[in-house]
């Protein structure tokens, strides 16, 4: 069973950068971002999160609001193991797929043949899959003939439509995403919103981070709020 | 100790078994590095063999050794020692220059170190083609011994693992560290006989020099059998240990500081 268990989960973020001793005991509550302070050792953290229990199973929407700094990116990016957390006991049952950054390590000298493989990679398929898949990622994109062209001679809309073909190429278990995905112009737009929406129906777990209520109120079925790295409402 | 050694020994699994990722990677880099030069990857080539031609007649004149002497000892010495630095260096920002998908996708983290590996023999591969050429120049014989050249470089590359591995761990936590490793390797490079022959050393320096420099063992044993002859059984010992003792303490501090890297990015 798909399922995501978060006990009690904490992140300070080290600041190696700033002198420890001006902010050393200071507690800083600042209007945005996470609380700074500083650890036993008198190194200035930054706590992005603070003692985040969550329970999700399989059928559940997040949608995971929160002012700029809240945490939400931080909350995904623990979710899918980036990091581990500093406290606290985090169990992930399922595979995640990141919707977050679609076009991550895709380079613009690069064809969109060769780009297809090297995204694919990243996403963890193998080679020999990926290349039954072309023609299908092609089509989808609708790039033709430019699939065999550097990335660089793509506009930003294409670029986005091949990044977006090669992500939505397997039906992930839990997704995260920032923010509702939009690409391309109005037709492609259609079916990559129709696209999305099928996989997301078919998702087990989503897990949104938005800024827009109204978002929430359509495809989620569980809202929590972070301010400053706390949880104050699910 | 038993758990820090688990949690090393299972990343660095899962990066092995992904080795295809890290493959398309450090291909990736090379094309990159080379795209749209006519040439392409054989600059490597062309630029090693123009150094090792420059070196070979200034040192070996210098110490007027035989060129049909020096120049192989000094293609092989090169070759491997620049497979070496670059190993080392690049190791060292091998997180650093990820952090981009460090933070976003969660991977096995020593494939980062993998694709720099990768990224480097391809290269060597690229350069260790003047070698036939150098023997072929000289009608020089390529020995039966070669064979074990093939053994010898494989451990050279399970050492150079976890030295990159261990160095990219600490320079990114500590951003000073990859100067300081890239200046010693420039010392290192004197040091070593890459440009001058072991026999030139007057006998006391040799064991200070020779003996107790891993880097002369790891060359050793890959270059020793190219040239024709055997590396001593004391060149394959320190060679092991060095990988034994070096992947232990590597594989403690990784199960240790791993999940530290993408905090310290």
């Amino acid at each position: 069973m798909t399922h995501i268990r978060m006990n009690n989960v904490s992140v300070d973020f080290p600041i190696y950068n700033t002198t420890g001793r001006s902010l050393k005991n200071q507690l800083m509550q600042a209007a945005t971002g996470g609380r700074m302070g500083s650890n036993e050792q008198g190194r200035v953290v930054v706590r992005a999160l603070q003692n985040i229990c969550l329970d999700l199973k399989e059928g559940d929407r997040l949608g995971v609001l929160g002012h700029n700094g809240a945490g939400k990116s931080t909350l995904l990016r623990v979710i899918s193991g980036v990091y581990e957390p500093i406290e606290g006991f985090l169990e992930v049952q399922g595979k995640i797929t990141s919707m977050i950054d679609l076009s991550l390590g895709m380079d613009g000298e690069a064809t969109g043949i060769e780009n297809i493989y090297l995204r694919g990679a990243l996403l963890g398929f193998n080679r020999q899959w990926l290349s039954s898949k072309i023609s299908n990622i092609v089509d989808f994109a609708g790039l033709g003939d430019f699939i065999r062209m550097p990335l660089r001679t793509y506009s930003t809309g294409m670029q986005m439509r091949l990044a977006f073909s090669i992500a939505t190429l397997v039906q992930p278990e839990i997704i995260l995403m920032d923010e509702w995905l939009t690409v391309g112009d109005a037709d492609f737009k259609e079916k990559a919103q129709q696209r999305l929406h099928e996989i997301v129906q078919k998702s087990s777990i989503l897990i949104i981070a938005t800024h827009s209520p109204e978002l929430v109120e359509k495809v989620c079925n569980r809202t929590i709020q972070l301010d400053r790295g706390n949880l104050i409402s699910a | 100790m038993y758990k820090l050694f688990i949690s090393g020994w299972r990343d660095i699994f899962a990066a092995l078994k992904g080795y295809e990722l890290a493959g398309i990677l450090g291909m990736q880099d090379i094309r990159q590095r080379y795209r749209r030069s006519s040439l392409g990857p054989f600059w490597i080539t062309i630029s090693m063999g123009v150094l090792i031609g420059a070196l070979g007649l200034v040192f070996g004149n210098l110490f007027d050794t035989p060129m049909k002497e020096f120049l192989p000892f000094l293609t092989v010495g090169l070759i491997l020692w620049t497979l070496i630095t670059t190993i080392l260096t690049e190791g060292c920002l091998g997180f650093t220059v990820a952090e981009a998908i460090i933070k976003q996708i969660s991977l096995p983290l020593f494939t980062h170190i993998l694709r720099v590996i990768w990224r480097n023999v391809v290269i060597f591969v690229h350069n260790i083609v003047i070698y036939p050429l150098v023997l072929l120049v000289f009608w020089l014989p390529l020995r039966a011994t070669a064979i074990f050249s093939v053994l010898g470089f494989v451990l050279l590359m399970i050492n150079l693992c976890w030295m990159a591995l261990l160095l990219g761990v600490l320079c990114t936590r500590y951003r000073d560290i990859p100067q300081i490793v890239s200046n010693l390797l420039q010392v290192c490079f004197y040091l070593t006989p890459i440009i001058w022959m072991p026999h030139l050393l007057p006998k006391r320096a040799s064991v200070l020099l020779l003996d107790a420099n891993p880097f002369f063992h790891l060359i050793e044993i890959v270059r020793a059998p190219l040239l024709g002859t055997l590396p001593s059984s004391f060149s394959w010992l320190i060679c092991v240990v060095l990988a034994l003792v070096g992947w232990c303490i590597t594989i403690l501090f990784y199960g240790r500081f791993r999940s530290r890297i993408a905090y310290w990015l």
